[in-house]
């Protein structure tokens, strides 16, 4: 039960981005009955209780004294891993190895995690702790587990601030992928040591010696350093244990100086409150202790504090070096600040260097399919961002969709594993629309900086953007993608960064098959189907990965629609001059096919500042009635139309043409 | 229309359910079968017909109509049983209109005399097209030479009562052959056309040839023109549209629909039959459906005396919505009478004042509103299916805003 549960939400996370959209249809459609089921059953209070219990008779105590590692017996790693290179398997070995977890379950424990963060929380860091011996001393070794993707490049990076190593696990048949290059260059500029594993060599197809090229050539490793494993038969893995003890340096801190620890993560548990997990720098924490938040000022008390071994399991103090949990009877988890610095009461020290505030990149707007439900679904995302505080959240009101919300992303799988999840605990459907990015104004004209608040706005919602006449400057999101791919497809890949506006920065061989590419693109340009499109191009090998590259000057325009002349305001959107065209004439050629005929005719215009692009014409009817007999029985003939008087009610009115609501979602959703 | 709604009178439907050939357009309730036991449902409809009017506690039938399945493939010694028990139950005048559907097949059009005098005194021919690629794509059993030769013998027969069926819109079908059909027709037939869009209705052959892309219908804008140019050319020929699909010369108006479309009751007898009534002991109106499958239908019959599967009690709100839908697809539309006779309580006028949706129609002509009641205009009634919902909601708000004079609404 555990392990189903444990692969379906694996694959909700490779979800679009791994494997193509009906790949993932095929997996998931066979388990899927079953999942929901298993989904609710783990899920149901008592069972959730039960299962952490079961782990916690497990082990009731550390069968060991942290007070017994000082600092240069401690190393804090991760494992950073392109999705299904191996990184859960791996974790569980170590594990296993180091007694932590019984041999031969194959509990795939961080998954394991996962799936208990998933009540809560999206994607998020896990700690788990081991003890191995090596050379006659015992040495604490703590895993900290990040999410493999860059859009939870907040997640990580904050996770590797508690580190100073990585494990750089990489499949030795698929070789270097994008992500791995992304997370390989995420944990080279915070200069911490990095081992580069070569997973699966026990496979058939395994070609070690080329991927070892290839992480020889990008990232200027070694070949001798590279350690070949299998994870799964347990083969190099001691080695691999060797390489962290050996390789990855110890914290330098010092347990005697006053208690420096800082908050790298935290959650909210149902029936524990907020637990935060912990980095000690320097000092003791024990239970008990007041301890006092630097941003706040606020005292807390340590009510438990104690090892992921793999689960919670207390230890009474925490010593320089080390990392953990600890709780303090907080309510909420804006009081645990990531990156925040906690000290003993009265020994003020000084902070650490606190963590940026993610950025959301990505909005969609999500509405519920019928109003009514706008409750449930309300109380669904409040249940969903409790633990998920990257996700912005705004009320927004759409005269056709009615009330729902606007949500900012960190990226695209943020963005899809939160609908995911949505959509999987709250049964009714949800409208989401086509996903769209902030742009950047500078506007111009004493008045209007003064009427924006300032010279330079933020424009998300395409109705409030400025009149273009009073508009300096327009500045669009971008990112710097990295796509790896076989040789063979160069050309077509070429083609599609052109055509979504990609700049190829640099284009080099990793090894004498496989290219890699640097693009730079507008955030809005990968947003839709470029995932998709890139692996059917690449017949599935291609690998996509990018990271936010900030904003760069661009020639935008707002793209207003027009029935008979009336502003469809909902539909206005902002986009690149080069692609307006197209869009107002999609965009006309859908609503002339969504809406229904009416008694007049109806003129589609796609305009940009005045000046038509795009015109459909709906012609009148002049005949709307069933010459049919109806063989006694109108009571079919009654129904339909109450259907139909029932849906007019809901109509959207732009002046006297009803639009009716199907026709937003066809040309909203994404 | 003095449709005075008095509820001792009712008009009758019987349902013949087997037919010879399944038409690849036809979703009604019907059977193909090689032996019919004629004598059975010939027992089982007359025992129906008496338990049923004894139960609605009508007093006078005033019109029968015989529908199907193929009506005129049932025994002429049926249809005369039937109509002597409406007669032995109830008073029937003497000239009632007693209507019947008729496929005009060889073997059919020499019964035509047999039912005449079993005491049909009118006949609608199924011709339904005139064109041999027409009638075989629709699966008929019959060809054009057939209709027309059933034509002749039924305008002998039933002179000033014989009305035709035709369908349009049939997969091949173009504007120019149907004004060429429309012609021809006009040119042989009696006093009364109607005229059927085709529709797709799911689960027929027809249906599914479409959807599979081996046939396609006329689009939109051609049905609406074949409607219109066939309302044109109807009317040229001094054919009134009296009714959305029913067009009459001379005043010779199809009395058992009409009874329909006002708003009076109606009794089904016959597998699947519907009924509009209300039942003696009861409150309120009742729709009411016979048990579909003829076997099962006899076979209650026989145990109970009537096979009626369902009979749901309809709300004054209920009531009111039918008489708009049926009532608006008639040139004489709704008088405030008959609206009366439904809902005493209620003004129509009121409603309709209420509603801002429908002054737009007022006001675009598309719908009237006199002394005497509300109807569609000619512009009106070509756009019927948009009018209606409005209406519709117009007394959906009314209703919600004046709860009590619906109270006994039981929905």
């Amino acid at each position: 039960m555990k392990m189903l549960s444990s692969h379906f939400w694996r694959r909700v996370f490779i979800h679009r981005w791994q494997r193509r959209l009906k790949d993932f249809s095929k997996i998931s459609r066979t388990l899927e009955d079953k999942e929901r089921l298993l989904h609710r059953s783990i899920f149901s209070d008592q069972k959730f209780f039960s299962h952490t219990s079961k782990l916690w008779q497990q082990h009731k105590g550390l069968p060991f004294d942290v007070a017994d590692f000082p600092v240069e017996r401690i190393r804090n790693f991760s494992i950073i891993a392109h999705v299904d290179h191996g990184k859960s398997t791996l974790a569980d070995r170590l594990l296993e190895i180091s007694g932590t977890i019984p041999e031969g379950n194959n509990m795939q424990v961080l998954d394991r995690l996962q799936v208990e963060r998933e009540r809560g929380i999206t994607v998020k860091a896990q700690t788990a702790s081991l003890v191995v011996n090596h050379k006659g001393q015992d040495f604490l070794l703590n895993l900290i587990d990040t999410p493999g993707h860059v859009d939870f490049h907040y997640e990580v990076s904050r996770s590797l601030a508690a580190c100073h190593g990585v494990i750089l696990l990489v499949d030795a048949n698929q070789g270097v992928q994008a992500q791995t290059v992304a997370n390989f260059y995420l944990a080279f500029e915070s200069e911490l040591a990095i081992i580069p594993v070569l997973n699966k060599i026990d496979l058939k197809n395994a070609q070690p010696d080329i991927v070892a090229n290839q992480i020889h050539n990008l990232f200027d490793i070694d070949k001798d350093e590279i350690l070949k494993i299998s994870a799964k038969s347990g083969l190099g893995v001691a080695d691999v244990i060797e390489a962290v003890i050996e390789r990855v340096p110890c914290p330098q801190y010092d347990r005697n100086k006053p208690l420096r620890a800082f908050v790298f993560d935290s959650w909210y548990d149902k029936f524990k409150g907020v637990v935060a997990h912990v980095a000690i720098c320097d000092g003791v924490a024990r239970k008990g202790e007041k301890i006092t938040c630097a941003s706040s000022q606020k005292v807390y008390e340590i009510t438990e504090i104690g090892l992921m071994y793999p689960t919670q399991v207390p230890s009474g103090a925490l010593f320089a070096g080390q990392v953990g949990y600890a709780m303090m009877n907080m309510r909420n988890t804006s009081e645990a600040q990531i990156g925040d610095t906690f000290y003993h009461e009265n020994q003020p020290v000084e902070p650490m260097p606190g963590f940026k505030e993610a950025t959301p990149m990505v909005f969609a707007g999500m509405f519920p399919t019928d109003q009514s439900e706008f409750p449930q679904m309300r109380s669904a995302i409040e249940k969903l961002t409790l633990n998920d505080r990257s996700v912005q959240i705004k009320v927004d009101n759409s005269p056709a969709l009615g009330q729902g919300y606007r949500l900012g992303f960190l990226g695209l799988l943020h963005m899809d594993v939160f609908n995911q999840r949505l959509e999987q605990e709250f049964d009714a459907s949800v409208i989401v629309t086509a996903p769209n990015v902030a742009y950047q104004m500078t506007v111009t004209g004493e008045k209007n900086i003064k009427y924006y608040g300032s010279e330079d706005i933020t424009v998300l919602n395409p109705c409030l953007m400025p009149e273009p006449s009073n508009i300096a400057e327009y500045r669009e999101p971008m990112v710097k993608g990295t796509i790896i791919s076989p040789d063979d497809y160069i050309n077509q890949i070429t083609g599609l960064c052109l055509d979504r506006r990609g700049r190829i920065t640099d284009q080099s061989y990793i090894d004498d098959k496989r290219v890699m590419f640097q693009v730079n693109f507008p955030l809005a340009e990968i947003l839709v189907d470029f995932f998709d499109e890139l692996k059917s191009i690449s017949s599935g090998y291609a690998s996509f990965d990018y990271e936010d590259a900030g904003y760069e000057i661009s020639d935008l325009v707002k793209l207003e629609f027009y029935l008979n002349g009336k502003d469809v305001e909902e539909l206005t959107l902002i986009c690149h001059v080069s692609r307006a065209r197209d869009l107002a004439r999609q965009v006309c050629l859908k609503l002339k096919d969504t809406i229904p005929r009416q008694q007049f005719a109806i003129s589609v215009q796609g305009k940009v500042n005045a000046k038509v692009l795009a015109r459909e014409d709906i012609k009148a009817y002049r005949k709307d009635v069933t010459a049919k007999c109806y063989g006694g029985d109108i009571s079919r003939k009654r129904k339909l139309l109450k259907q139909q008087a029932e849906g007019k009610k809901r109509l959207r009115k732009i002046g006297n043409i009803d639009v009716p609501k199907d026709t937003f979602i066809q040309i909203l959703k994404k | 229309m003095s449709a005075s709604r008095s509820f001792s009178v009712a008009s009758l439907y019987v349902h013949w359910p087997y037919c010879k050939r399944r038409c690849t357009y036809c979703n009604f309730n019907k059977y193909v079968s090689k032996f019919v036991d004629h004598e059975r449902m010939r027992r089982c409809l007359v025992r129906e017909l008496k338990t049923v009017l004894g139960l609605s506690g009508v007093s006078s039938v005033s019109s029968v109509f015989f529908g199907g399945g193929t009506p005129s493939l049932a025994e002429p010694r049926t249809i005369e049983s039937v109509l002597t028990a409406v007669r032995q139950t109830t008073a029937m005048a003497e000239d009632a209109e007693v209507s019947m559907e008729v496929n005009p097949t060889a073997l059919e059009i020499d019964k035509l005399k047999e039912f005449h005098l079993a005491g049909v005194n009118r006949v609608s021919i199924g011709v339904q097209t005139l064109d041999g690629r027409g009638l075989a794509i629709l699966g008929r059993d019959h060809s054009a030479q057939d209709s027309l030769r059933c034509l002749e013998a039924a305008k002998k027969l039933f002179p000033n009562q014989v009305s035709v069926d035709l369908i349009f819109g049939w997969p091949g079908q173009d504007v120019e052959m149907w004004q060429r059909e429309l012609n021809h027709i006009l040119g042989v037939c009696d006093k009364h056309i109607s005229l059927y869009q085709l529709t797709l209705e799911r689960g027929t052959q027809l249906f599914k040839l479409v959807q599979s892309g081996q046939a396609s219908v006329p689009n939109d804008q051609h049905m609406e023109e074949m409607y219109l140019q066939a309302v044109q050319i109807l009317a040229d020929n001094g054919f009134e549209r009296y009714e959305v699909s029913n067009f009459a010369r001379e005043g010779c108006y199809g009395q058992h629909n009409l009874s329909y479309w006002t708003g009076r009751p109606y009794i089904g007898i016959g597998p699947g039959a519907h009924g509009r009534f209300r039942p003696g002991d009861r409150q309120l109106h009742e729709a009411r459906v016979q048990t579909l499958e003829p076997p099962d239908w006899m076979w209650e019959v026989e145990k109970f005396g009537h096979a009626t599967r369902k009979a749901t009690p309809l709300s004054v709100i209920q009531q009111l919505e039918e008489l708009l839908i049926v009532g608006l697809r008639t040139k004489w539309g709704i008088s405030n009478q008959m609206w009366q006779s439904v809902s005493p309580e209620t003004n129509m006028m009121e409603i309709l004042a209420e509603s801002m949706e429908i002054q737009q129609h007022f006001q675009n002509g598309l719908l009237e509103l006199d002394k005497i009641g509300l109807r569609a205009t000619s512009a009106g009634m070509n756009v019927l299916d948009s009018i209606l919902p409005d209406l519709l909601n117009a007394l959906d708000s009314h209703h919600t805003a004046h709860t009590s004079p619906f109270a006994q609404d039981p929905t």
